[in-house]
């Protein structure tokens, strides 16, 4: 795995919404620096103006300062400038303006501890019943055989596999504890809520390996649930699926 | 009394602003507390049954009548606790005690009733964990049970130190009833909106 | 500290079972700082797994029992122990009693002019569940499988899976839950009735309207998490399905039970209180630092009706802003929204009290002791915590940052250098009070140069990391290629915080060495205006020896009728 991606500040980005994201926590914290700053100068200069002294007295009336009153109206202003303009357009556009469905590639995830469970819908584009009764070590998803739908099913464990420049919509699941299913470098992070599933999407548009991190306390082997993102050009892709496919 | 320096102002005397005593105020306050304790666990049974494929209705599965006549008895000791503060303002102490009694006797038939309920429930194995229907039956109302038995032990507290209270300072006692009163009263509409959610919905 | 307590009684119901506010709350205010130092001795071990994963603790490390420590390398159950006890203890059982049950027990009566609480049984009581609940939670280190290891969230399926840790947590939980609930009564009803002939709540001092808003907060906020934890309760001893959907598979097997619940109704409960419980955290710590800047700045403060109208809005807004915490639980854009207009409205007052404190220095004679300098540390420590809040309260930013170190970052610096440096300022401000005698100011100065370097040499870098999206709860950190390369941070940060502990020794000689050898001072010796000055140090039973009549504000600093330079509330006539 290639160390320069991730460095002290953010991780690389990879993904088509993510710079949008990047662009307000960097617009944010340029502010939070401006106002930090220039108010720390003001707190050492009042501090150093009216310390304690011979023939230095505290004045009893206060004088009314406007600029005070001015910045927080400005940075009022700012939080729903910021709200309206970036944050809100944001999450309508990651959680709620999905792709059309026969553009996007379709994928399961279910976390369990400690691991997730990808499944790929095969060939016929349909995903195989699936059921809590058959869930054991070596049929992870509970995928039931009787379906004629599960015979093509593609299931792997922590291996995701997407193509680059395809949108792909995950339904996101877990079999037992809560679990957060993050991709630093795609600028994706969803609790995985089990009796629930949730849909998210995201498109990739560089290709590598990248990884797949639990953030949500899952259990004594949270720290280890790590899962493997690889982002393949279409065709490499399509190989992929055929060689991963069920004989 | 006299108030020094040292001693804790508006114990009898009401607050001239405020217009309550301090354990008046108080026993607000607590009660506004078991309000949110209560609404809380009101708002999880409205979460779980809204998002419930099934629930089962109340009368098809709960003793109807007998919870009806635990409502009675409830609403009949809200009236013996008013009676009994009645009794203590206008300085009859022997009816203090005999309405006082009867509120914590209704306290308890309310309870044996509910015995039995959950008796007959048990023989039947619909123990809290067979469903999220019973889950929140036994919870709130066993919830509700301990705020009945705390109730009744505050009210025997009073019944059998009422005499030596009484004859220390008999406007505190008045003051202390009515508190007590207050709590009865907010337990006994707990139950009022309980017996429908519970039994009738 | 004699003389405290009723005289006329013996020494166990003097000091030990005491009903006399000054007693219990000096009993909260130890037992605080102990869990205080506890808790942070946890942090401690914390950080050494942090910096060094997987290699063996040195020195201590063979003190530890086998299912903490093999060979002295600290075990993933152990570490998880922890991290939720951490959490824990410095929230419910160090800042809280601190701030609330010690400064608020001991000041506030004396600053209304009252003779005690309204209710001092009560008083007792709830010192009293509040300790016994600090020992449940101490002894559940010791039951099999060890402390809760769910996190301070306690988040289910997973806590209600967990082992038997979590139930003593939660007993834990309704101990000290019940304990604030009698404490706020008590507050409320002797803030609103005790107060002296003359003193109307637009004189009361910011530091008593502080606690006023806070007591609101724990008498409303904290039911909601006391009917939450009996529920827990009953899904781990009952089997009941509150929090616990259907169809759940565990180790590979149907869990049985009835399903039905809902995992995620479990924090809407928790963060009900969870959020305003942060107000609680901060209310308090506003107020001593108000009391603080007021008293050695010389002067008024600069807009007290501003301070006062910003705690009350904070109260009521505190109780619509706790979804924020949950944005990433499958929320809509509705939803989301609102959450975030709350979130940025209630960050305005916050600002606003802020702003006041630094203007209140604007035209003073700043003294430079040991109280103040806590007291101006908390404003450029509290913005930054309070700032950091922003990419957080945003939905968008939050998905990259949502249990980042980010998030430790933001709310350590709100509550350690914050809040944690406001309660420093709060002791070496009424330790004379107290004791009569005055703290070493040349010791607390060495105490607070390193304390403030230090804890932002730990904090810092944890927002760094957080931006380079290393999670928190992280047994060990190497586990994955991007929080490796902020590794060096870790390293660093856990160095400080071994110096932070270094670091408060001075203040431990202080605190015990000024008991016996400390100056011995009179009733006022800062000079301050506000009535606890005007009782004897330290105060008798019963507090003031005739009943106070207040005259005016709080804050009369340095007014042209005064040649003294100070006009306390209790003085007719200037001095």
């Amino acid at each position: 795995m290639d160390k320069n991606y991730y460095g002290w500040g953010l991780p690389v980005d990879i993904s088509a919404h993510g710079s949008q994201i990047d662009q307000l926590i960097i617009i944010l914290h340029l502010a939070m620096a401006a106002l930090f700053i220039g108010w720390s100068v003001f707190l050492v200069y009042t501090l150093i103006r009216f310390r304690a002294r011979s023939g230095h007295e505290a004045v009893h009336e206060t004088r009314h300062f406007k600029a005070p009153t001015f910045v927080e109206v400005l940075v009022a202003l700012f939080e729903f400038f910021l709200l309206a303009a970036f944050a809100t357009p944001i999450w309508l556009s990651v959680r709620q303006e999905f792709p059309p469905d026969d553009k996007a590639l379709h994928v399961r995830v279910v976390a369990q501890q400690f691991a997730w469970n990808i499944h790929y819908p095969g060939e016929d584009g349909i995903f195989g019943r699936t059921d809590p009764r058959w869930m054991g070590s070596a049929n992870p998803l509970g995928l039931d055989g009787s379906d004629p739908a599960a015979k093509d099913d593609i299931t792997t464990v922590n291996q995701l596999h997407v193509p680059v420049d395809t949108p792909v919509i995950v339904r996101l699941s877990s079999k037992d504890v809560i679990h957060s299913f993050t991709i630093p470098v795609m600028r994706v992070k969803q609790d995985a809520i089990p009796g629930e599933s949730i849909p998210l999407w995201f498109e990739a548009k560089k290709t590598g390996e990248f990884e797949i991190a639990c953030a949500q306390l899952c259990g004594i082997g949270h720290y280890r649930m790590r899962g493997f993102f690889t982002v393949d050009s279409k065709e490499k892709f399509g190989e992929w699926l055929k060689a991963e496919a069920p004989q | 009394m006299s108030e020094s320096a040292s001693s804790i102002r508006y114990i009898n005397r009401p607050h001239p602003v405020t217009g309550v005593t301090n354990a008046k105020l108080g026993i607000w306050c607590f009660l506004a507390s078991e309000v949110m304790l209560f609404g809380a666990l009101f708002s999880t049974y409205l979460l779980l049954r809204t998002g419930s494929a099934s629930w089962p209705h109340g009368p098809a599965t709960l003793n109807v009548p007998l919870a009806t006549l635990n409502t009675l008895v409830l609403i009949f000791s809200s009236v013996t606790m008013v009676m009994s503060w009645a009794s203590l303002a206008t300085g009859n102490f022997r009816k203090y005690r005999l309405y006082l009694g009867l509120t914590a006797l209704m306290g308890c038939v309310f309870l044996v009733v509910k015995g039995f309920e959950y008796g007959h429930k048990f023989e039947h194995h619909h123990f809290p964990a067979a469903s999220t229907f019973y889950a929140i039956y036994f919870t709130l109302t066993g919830l509700h049970g301990l705020h009945v038995i705390g109730g009744i032990a505050v009210n025997l507290y009073f019944l059998f130190r009422g005499r030596v209270l009484w004859q220390r300072d008999p406007e505190r006692l008045t003051n202390r009833i009515e508190c007590a009163g207050l709590y009865w009263h907010f337990v006994d509409l707990v139950w009022i909106f309980l017996f429908p959610i519970l039994y009738l919905l | 500290m004699s003389g405290h307590a009723d005289p006329g009684l013996p020494f166990w119901r003097k000091y030990i079972f005491s009903t006399d506010h000054k007693v219990i709350g000096v009993q909260y205010a130890v037992t605080g700082l102990l869990f205080l130092l506890f808790g942070f001795g946890l942090a401690t071990l914390i950080r050494w797994q942090l910096a060094y994963p997987g290699q063996p603790l040195p020195l201590i490390g063979g003190w530890f029992a086998e299912s903490q420590m093999l060979g002295g390398i600290m075990l993933p159950e152990f570490y998880y122990q922890l991290g939720a006890m951490h959490g824990t203890i410095m929230v419910f059982l160090g800042v809280v009693p601190l701030a609330v049950g010690g400064f608020g027990n001991f000041v506030l009566p004396l600053q209304i002019g009252a003779p005690d609480m309204a209710f001092p049984k009560l008083n007792l009581m709830s010192y009293w569940l509040y300790f016994i609940g600090g020992v449940i939670m101490f002894a559940s280190f010791f039951v099999p499988g060890g402390a809760a290891q769910s996190g301070w969230t306690s988040y289910p399926p997973l806590s209600v899976i967990a082992s038997d840790g979590q139930t003593w947590w939660l007993i834990g939980m309704a101990f000290l839950i019940n304990s604030s609930l009698l404490g706020s009564v008590n507050f409320i009803v002797t803030i609103v009735q005790l107060r002296a002939d003359g003193l109307s709540f637009g004189r009361l001092p910011f530091f008593v309207w502080a606690q006023f808003v806070t007591a609101f907060l724990l008498l409303l906020a904290f039911p909601p998490l006391e009917a939450a934890a009996v529920l827990q309760l009953m899904d781990r001893l009952a089997h009941t399905s509150f929090f616990m959907p259907s169809g759940l598979v565990i180790n590979d097997a149907v869990v049985n039970i009835s399903g039905g619940g809902n995992a995620v109704l479990w924090q809407h409960l928790f963060w009900f209180l969870a959020h305003p419980e942060v107000y609680v955290l901060v209310l308090p710590a506003m107020g001593i630092v108000a009391e603080v800047i007021a008293c050695n700045t010389r002067k008024p403060l600069y807009s007290y009706k501003g301070l006062v109208l910003s705690a009350v809005f904070i109260g009521f807004m505190s109780f619509i802003v706790w979804a924020h915490h949950m944005f990433l639980t499958n929320m809509g854009t509705v939803m989301s929204t609102f959450f975030q207009v709350t979130t940025m409205i209630i960050s305005i007052p916050s600002v606003v009290i802020l702003t006041v404190l630094v203007l209140s220095l604007w035209g003073g004679a700043i003294r430079f002791n040991t109280p103040m300098l806590f007291a101006i540390a908390f404003l450029p420590m509290f913005g930054m915590g309070g700032l950091t809040g922003l990419p957080l309260g945003l939905a968008a930013s939050d998905i990259h940052l949502h249990d980042t170190y980010y998030v430790i970052g933001h709310f350590h610096y709100v509550v350690a250098p914050g809040t944690i440096f406001a309660l420093f300022a709060g002791i070496y401000h009424w330790f004379p009070k107290v004791t009569g005698r005055r703290m070493s100011e040349t010791l607390g100065k060495i105490h607070f140069v390193p304390s403030f370097i230090l804890m932002n040499c730990i904090f810092f870098p944890m927002l760094m990391q957080g931006l380079a999206g290393v999670l928190r709860r992280m047994y060990d950190p190497l586990q994955y290629a991007h929080a490796q390369a902020a590794q060096p941070l870790n390293v660093f940060a856990s160095a400080a915080a071994w110096l932070l502990a270094l670091a408060q020794i001075p203040f431990i000689l202080n605190f015990f060495g000024s008991l016996f050898w400390g100056r011995k001072t009179g009733e006022n010796p800062w000079e301050a205006t506000t009535l606890e000055w005007a009782a004897p140090s330290p105060p008798p039973h019963g507090n003031f020896l005739e009943a106070p009549h207040v005259y005016r504000g709080p804050y009369e600093y340095s007014p042209p009728q005064a040649k003294s330079g100070f006009w306390p509330q209790h003085v007719k006539d200037p001095r």
